[in-house]
């Protein structure tokens, strides 16, 4: 249940390891687009369930099996509803985004219909976990990889995408929200244009999901991935959602125990969606913790979330750039960026910027963001990021803020 | 990692690097990057018949701490022989920086020694 107003600064109580300090200082965490901090919630539920349930699923026929079982179902039904799947068995767990891209890459791609010359049209913003499955299928199929280019606000350019949205088009993969520029991109308007000429649209949702509503009928795209690790979820689980009857027709990516129907020597026939691509004993424990996870979010309310973010990214973007020296990436625009905001400080090295803030106490990523082919279209070796989440408060970000000003001290 | 890593020292080296630039009659180059951050280093020797180093420069972009262990590399070589050089290896290269670094930004103190060895025909680029 959604409730009117969310007390966000009373969220941090939950999260245990923001009461530990770093060189002396508070923790001050700005780095949650890379992984988000985990409430007790989410540790207990994992943990309880190696304490009271842990058997393998799907596979005991004893009541702790079955108990097992319910807690991992359980979990998938809950995930299920929160991105609006039709039914559970379009969730597939994954270890997270990276995986379930390439799940579908593989599937769908290398060993599906994709022939030489169809052409798999990306966006210059995507992480490499976007960009990189899709080499493989066009060294193994001769696809063509096309690239939408964007404006210098961060804003994809439409008008690019029409243009390359050629016939010979069968995929369309793009980001939700890009995890270095913040910019949210109308998926639902690329998907439908990907629609008008037979293609499909994969969202990459891993920073998205964890920090909006996300709806897959709203969105109307085929498929979406996101990762546990970065929703206040576990390492190692993540979720690929697809159309059923797409993932029916796909091959799937690991051969194992569970994804058989019946195996015998020499071959075997695949098991059922969504068994068909989760071989081998699956993570339990991340499960669980991750639909723990969204029972967390859902008693925020993702619209509270998205708003909470929205007032900090606002404060941010304000704060920082009425400093000297200081550049900003990505759209103005508050309704069209999530809250990460990239930046850079003139004649001052990202990795210079994130060592002496380390020192503050303060967590903020610099490097590419595994974004490269997006440094090289930004014509920068690396930037600082710093990325909010529900525990993040606008202190935090005026001792960012203040941070930067003795950063800029060192180097006067 | 503290920030007794930017003394003024340091940060003098970084800003004013000795020895930056293109070496006119250079006799071996060698670049490499730092996939991490994407620093980039250029190193040019020039190095007489008897294998002593007459001149060492190097060029490119990088971070305080690569920037200044670069600049100190290149004024501990100026002179000495390339087997000197050969044997330029971490705890070398801490006592040139002399500041504490965490693992992290230790890379960052190694790129210049690295493209070094490339330069003189060890390692293997890419490999950084």
């Amino acid at each position: 249940m959604q409730t009117a107003a969310v007390d966000f600064v009373k969220v941090r109580a939950d999260f245990p390891i923001l009461k530990r300090t770093a060189h002396g200082k508070p923790l001050t965490f700005l780095d949650s687009a890379a992984t988000s901090q985990k409430p007790h919630q989410v540790i207990d539920a994992t943990s309880t369930f190696y304490a009271k349930h842990n058997a393998n699923v799907h596979r005991a026929l004893y009541e702790l099996g079955e108990e097992a079982t319910r807690e991992y179902e359980g979990a998938r039904e809950r995930i299920a509803a929160f991105i609006h799947a039709k039914t559970a068995e379009e969730i597939v767990f994954t270890r997270g985004t990276t995986e379930s891209i390439n799940t579908v890459a593989y599937g769908w791609g290398v060993k599906g219909s994709i022939s030489k010359g169809d052409r798999i049209l990306g966006t210059v913003m995507e992480h490499h976990s976007n960009h990189v499955p899709w080499h493989f299928v066009k060294d193994l199929k001769g696809a063509e990889l096309a690239y939408v280019d964007m404006h210098d606000d961060g804003t994809l350019k439409m008008e690019d995408y029409d243009t390359l949205l050629t016939k010979q088009t069968r995929m369309v993969a793009v980001t939700q929200s890009s995890n270095v520029l913040g910019t949210i991109n109308d998926v639902r308007e690329i998907a439908k244009r990907a629609h008008e000429v037979g293609a499909l649209c994969l969202v990459d949702a891993a920073q998205s999901v964890p920090h909006m509503p996300v709806d897959v009928q709203a969105l109307g795209c085929d498929f979406l991935a996101f990762s546990g690790h970065k929703m206040l979820g576990p390492t190692g689980i993540g979720v690929l959602w697809g159309r059923k009857e797409l993932l029916d027709g796909m091959e799937p990516l690991h051969g194992g125990g569970e994804m058989i129907r019946e195996v015998h020597l020499g071959w075997a026939k695949w098991n059922e969606v969504p068994a068909k691509f989760e071989g081998g004993t699956p993570n339990m424990g991340g499960v669980v913790g991750l639909g723990a996870a969204v029972d967390y979010l859902n008693a925020l309310g993702m619209e509270n979330v998205r708003a909470h973010e929205k007032a900090l990214t606002r404060h941010a973007l304000e704060i920082l750039g009425g400093m000297k020296g200081v550049r900003l990436f990505g759209p103005k625009d508050i309704e069209r960026r999530g809250g990460v905001v990239s930046f850079d400080l003139e004649g001052i090295h990202p990795h210079d910027v994130a060592s002496i803030l380390d020192v503050e106490g303060i967590c903020v990523r610099s490097g590419q963001h595994c974004a490269q082919p997006l440094m090289e279209r930004l014509d920068v070796p690396a930037t600082s990021r710093a990325s909010f989440y529900v525990y993040t408060t606008a202190e935090e970000i005026d001792r960012l803020a203040a941070g930067i000003l003795k950063v800029q001290q060192v180097f006067a | 990692m503290s920030l007794d890593a930017y003394q003024d020292r340091i940060l003098d080296h970084y800003k004013r690097p000795r020895n930056f630039g293109a070496l006119d009659g250079a006799t071996v180059t060698a670049r490499d990057t730092n996939v991490v951050c994407g620093d980039d280093i250029v190193m040019h020797l020039k190095v007489a018949d008897g294998g002593t180093i007459e001149d060492i420069r190097f060029q490119g972009r990088g971070c305080t701490i690569a920037t200044a262990a670069a600049s100190l590399l290149t004024e501990a070589l100026k002179g000495k022989t390339v087997e000197d050089a050969l044997r330029v290896d971490q705890p070398f290269m801490e006592a040139q920086v002399r500041v504490p670094l965490n693992a992290a930004r230790t890379k960052c103190m190694m790129l210049s020694a690295h493209v070094l060895q490339l330069a003189l025909g060890k390692g293997e680029k890419g490999k950084f």
